[in-house]
């Protein structure tokens, strides 16, 4: 059942927005009403589920079903849900703390499994609803209350542990390109299993340009690449720069010096295990001198058979193989006797 | 020719390696036994290591049967008869068996290493000594009486010597008169794979009996009656195979998916074991990544209409504490099921323990009161299982059911019910609402119960979360007094519980009188056939027991007041005590035994006394 005419603002609620202004949350809130109004999508069978912080409210500002359960915890809830309703469409909202610190196993588990489920990971670098101590993904040497002389935790590298975790979909977007965040946003939801997307968002607040260095349009072109199936991996002002293969190793190289042209690049294949491994190895520190540009878009694609099908096809194998349970069979067992 | 002689009530341990396979002896003897109409409770006692060091203390496997022609209510305090497997199987239960008891040994379990390994003092042994003459022992060379049995048998040493157990079985079938049909049968279907194996089994248990009836060591059978139990068709069952029985005909009963989310622990993991075995009942089984993901995975559930259920023991419940807090606030049905062991952390993970009723009833942050219930021996854990799912769903909360190792893992014969006499569950799934229509999420109706508003409907959709709502719509409220309002309502609602539960009644002995004996769990059997005997004697004790503990049955404190005297005995150090003393501020005697073992008939009577007389 589809609800059609419907617009973004059908998907908002009448509850007061509460994130700080300037927030990238703002600009991810809008992208998701967008995308659920072209989808079609019907708010009665939609389910988000979230943990705890500042990403963690978005249910409260969608007009669908929505959880917003305890930190951490959200992949645990959806797993239960959607194998409880696998008709409902399933949408996790996490952030870095909440997905990849006090919930990184829940995080790694419900990859593994494959659930049809689409996983949002809202990174901003720092712990905001806390107010400002860095997270697993702030970059080493970061200053905040909790860490006055610098922080010591070298990255977690999200689409790394995605990948480690053999998920099905990985991807990543930034919420200062709304179209490149649609689109994949319309990948995610038609990805048969649980997708992964990591949207670099910013916090204003306690970790303004986190990001910057690949979101602003002054040096977004030289550090960012943006993914295209099929197509070689070129970044740059001028398009003028692409990543090839020196056997194993991505080499940047320049079209216009170097003696290469765009038949000698890596061409991008979503579906290549191994091409989406090094992919999500591109995590240079971007204050490096050097540094590989970072990929956008989706690293991996592939399809597996989703849990919950299989757990409900075992149900029904069990039922062909014993015949449906008997209940009187059941609570008599199999020795009786009479007094 | 040997002579028979009967016997009221007897209680044999069977002692020996953990990989003596006495479990599996035990378990056949005690169906056997309940094929011949008496009643019976057994106490598996089972080491922590999966495999100890092989003849050690540590490693030692126990297994306890009670059976007799009267009601029986414990698996024994002292036993009759001890059949001990090696020296370290004889010294860890030489003080627990009756004074001129009988000792059966396997001699060969008593060589330099064994008693070595048994912590015997070099050169002490005591099939030399007279440290057993106040016994009646018997010496069997099991092994060498077992591989000679088998010597036409195509099998190892080693698989030779692992039919130990089944000359053991057989030799006692002889002992107490019975046939071994039954047991041959099961053996038959077992190995029905392993020709050699099922040939060997057999022959050990027919040699073990024939042993008994052409050796003329044996001149003594001995047979107990059938028990004047209440007609009907009846089954052996374990506390963790009720709950199984009773979570899945509750599932029925409701017409509702049951959902198990559960991470492995001991004793918990055979409700999870059980559970995934009946996949053709249409029972989902989770086995979640953690204990958190398994109580969170059964809130999704629930949430999505399923019957969500999680399964653990008393570390898993301290894990689960945010998540059930989580569940209380959504106020969705959730069944916790804890089957309680020795505490705290890791404590006594294969021992019993009434550890963890004060988490129960407190272990989750701010006001957090939720329903608690109890069973009370192995086979009121089915009514126990329908009863906690039963007010889950009637009053939309989660409820914690509480068990412990020694009913999980003990076994009794069952009357058991037929599935058209058990009442169904109600379910009311609130409808799809039309578009001029508003839904308000915390609605409440009298018991002060909102809908289960299912994702999916048409015109419901609606936010849960575990910040503080508004009364009513549900919406995020920061507003002092609606917190206020809100605690005091979800306590309420818990407390209105107790308009649809049954009144608390004594269960033997006298309604009024010098002493109550209130207890709760697992003690029901010691504390019944207690009170039952000083009542015979005239002594004016009384025995409840509680199922449920919050709220309590209305009358509880109409009871408490019809005595001089409360005493409870609880296998912790007086949890249930507390709770009773806050509740209605009187002062209630302790008995307390923490030593992860049931209470002992003796010991009780003993402090019982003790106080009658002092009164």
């Amino acid at each position: 059942m589809t609800k059609n005419n419907l617009k973004a603002k059908d998907f908002a609620t009448d509850q007061d927005v509460r994130w700080c202004p300037g927030c990238g949350d703002y600009s991810i809130l809008a992208q998701v009403q967008k995308v659920f109004a072209e989808m079609e999508m019907n708010p009665d069978e939609v389910a988000i589920i979230s943990g705890i912080g500042c990403s963690s409210r978005f249910p409260y500002y969608m007009n669908t079903y929505g959880m917003h359960s305890i930190h951490g915890r959200a992949p645990a809830v959806a797993s239960g849900l959607k194998i409880a309703n696998p008709d409902l469409s399933v949408w996790i909202i996490t952030g870095d703390g909440d997905g990849l610190s006090i919930g990184g196993n829940h995080l790694l588990h419900i990859l593994r499994r494959n659930l049809n489920v689409n996983i949002l990971l809202f990174n901003n670098q720092i712990y905001g609803l806390t107010k400002g101590q860095y997270s697993p993904t702030s970059e080493v040497d970061k200053r905040t209350k909790s860490t006055p002389m610098g922080s010591l935790d070298h990255p977690v590298n999200p689409l790394a542990i995605a990948m480690g975790a053999d998920a099905t979909f990985v991807a990543r977007t930034m919420d200062r390109d709304p179209k490149h965040m649609q689109a994949m946003l319309k990948r995610s939801n038609l990805h048969q299993g649980t997708s992964f997307l990591e949207i670099y968002q910013n916090c204003n607040i306690f970790n303004d340009g986190a990001f910057f260095t690949f979101t602003d349009k002054a040096t977004k072109k030289a550090s960012a690449i943006f993914l295209e199936n099929g197509q070689p991996l070129v970044f740059g002002e001028n398009d003028e720069k692409g990543i090839r293969l020196d056997g194993w190793k991505p080499q940047v190289v320049d079209l216009e010096k170097d003696n290469y042209s765009k038949e000698d690049l890596w061409i991008h294949d979503e579906s290549d295990l191994y091409k989406a491994q090094m992919l999500a190895r591109f995590f240079d520190d971007p204050r490096q001198a050097e540094y590989l540009p970072r990929p956008f878009g989706v690293l991996y694609a592939t399809e597996r058979v989703c849990y919950e099908d299989q757990l409900i096809a075992q149900l029904n194998e069990a039922i062909e193989q014993k015949g449906e349970g008997d209940l009187n069979e059941l609570i008599a067992g199999s020795v009786t006797w009479e007094i | 020719m040997s002579t028979k002689i009967e016997k009221e009530e007897i209680t044999i341990k069977f002692a020996g390696d953990s990989g003596d396979g006495m479990q599996l002896t035990g378990s056949l003897f005690t169906g056997n036994t309940a094929l011949t109409g008496s009643d019976l409770a057994t106490f598996p006692d089972f080491p922590a290591e999966i495999r100890a060091p092989i003849g050690t203390l540590a490693g030692v496997s126990g297994f306890q049967l009670h059976f007799g022609s009267r009601k029986i209510y414990t698996p024994g305090d002292e036993c009759d008869v001890l059949v001990a497997m090696n020296a370290a199987a004889l010294k860890a239960n030489l003080t627990n068996i009756k004074k001129a008891g009988t000792i059966i040994l396997s001699t060969d379990g008593f060589d330099k290493k064994n008693l070595r390994l048994a912590k015997y003092a070099d050169g002490e042994n005591p099939l030399e000594n007279d440290s057993l003459s106040n016994f009646e022992v018997f010496k069997i060379d099991i092994t060498k009486l077992t591989r000679e049995a088998l010597k036409d048998s195509p099998l190892g040493t080693k698989e030779k010597d692992r039919c130990k157990n089944m000359f053991v079985l057989g030799f006692l079938y002889w002992r107490y008169d019975r046939t071994m049909q039954g047991t041959i049968d099961f053996l038959t279907q077992k190995f029905a794979k392993k020709p050699d194996v099922l040939a060997a089994n057999i022959k050990c248990i027919k040699t073990g009996y024939h042993y008994g009836d052409t050796t003329e060591t044996f001149t003594t059978q001995y047979k107990v009656k059938p028990a004047p139990l209440e007609k009907g068709t009846y089954r052996s069952i374990k506390g963790n195979e009720a709950l199984v029985i009773g979570l899945i005909t509750a599932a029925r009963k409701s017409k509702l998916s049951l959902f198990y989310g559960s991470y492995p622990i001991t004793p918990a993991s055979d409700i999870l074991h059980g559970l995934a075995k009946h996949k053709n009942y249409g029972v989902k089984t989770f086995q979640a990544e953690d204990e958190i993901a398994a109580v969170c995975s059964a809130i999704g559930a629930s949430y999505g209409g399923d019957l969500g259920i999680t399964g653990t023991s008393g570390p898993g419940l301290a894990l689960k504490g945010e998540a059930i807090g989580l569940a209380m606030m959504l106020e969705l049905p959730l069944v916790i099921v804890n089957v309680q062991r020795g505490g705290p952390s890791t404590g006594l993970p294969t021992k019993t323990e009434q550890s963890d009723l004060l988490q129960a009833m407190y272990g989750r942050n701010g006001e957090c009161p939720l329903p608690v219930i109890s069973a009370s021996s192995p086979s009121d854990c089915f009514e126990v299982a329908m009863e906690a799912c039963r007010i889950a769903v009637k009053h939309m909360i989660p409820v914690i059911l509480l068990s412990d190792g020694y009913i999980a893992n003990g076994a009794e014969p069952w009357r058991f019910p037929k599935a058209e006499d058990i009442p169904s569950i109600e379910v009311n799934f609130k409808k799809p609402i039309g578009e001029d229509e508003t839904y308000f999420p915390y609605e409440r109706d009298e018991k002060l119960v909102r809908e289960w508003a299912l994702p999916g409907t048409a015109g419901l959709a609606h936010r849960l979360g575990g910040l503080e709502k508004e009364a009513n719509t549900g919406n995020v409220s920061y507003d002092p007094a609606n917190h206020e309002y809100m605690v005091k309502t979800r306590e309420a609602k818990v407390a209105k519980i107790a308009d649809f539960i049954p009144e608390q009644k004594i269960t033997m002995g006298v309604e009024k009188g010098d002493l109550l004996i209130l207890g709760w769990g697992s003690t029901y059997g010691v504390i019944e056939s207690v009170t039952k005997e000083l009542s015979e004697e005239g002594l004016q004790v009384g025995h409840t027991h509680l199922r449920y503990i919050r709220p309590f049955p209305k009358n509880l404190g109409e009871i408490l007041k019809n005595y001089k005297k409360v005493m409870i005995p609880e296998i912790n150090n007086g949890q249930l005590s507390k709770v009773i003393r806050d509740h209605f501020l009187i002062d209630v005697i302790q008995f307390n035994k923490i030593q992860g073992v049931p209470i002992m008939k003796a010991e009780l009577k003993y402090a019982i006394r003790e106080v009658l007389e002092n009164m």
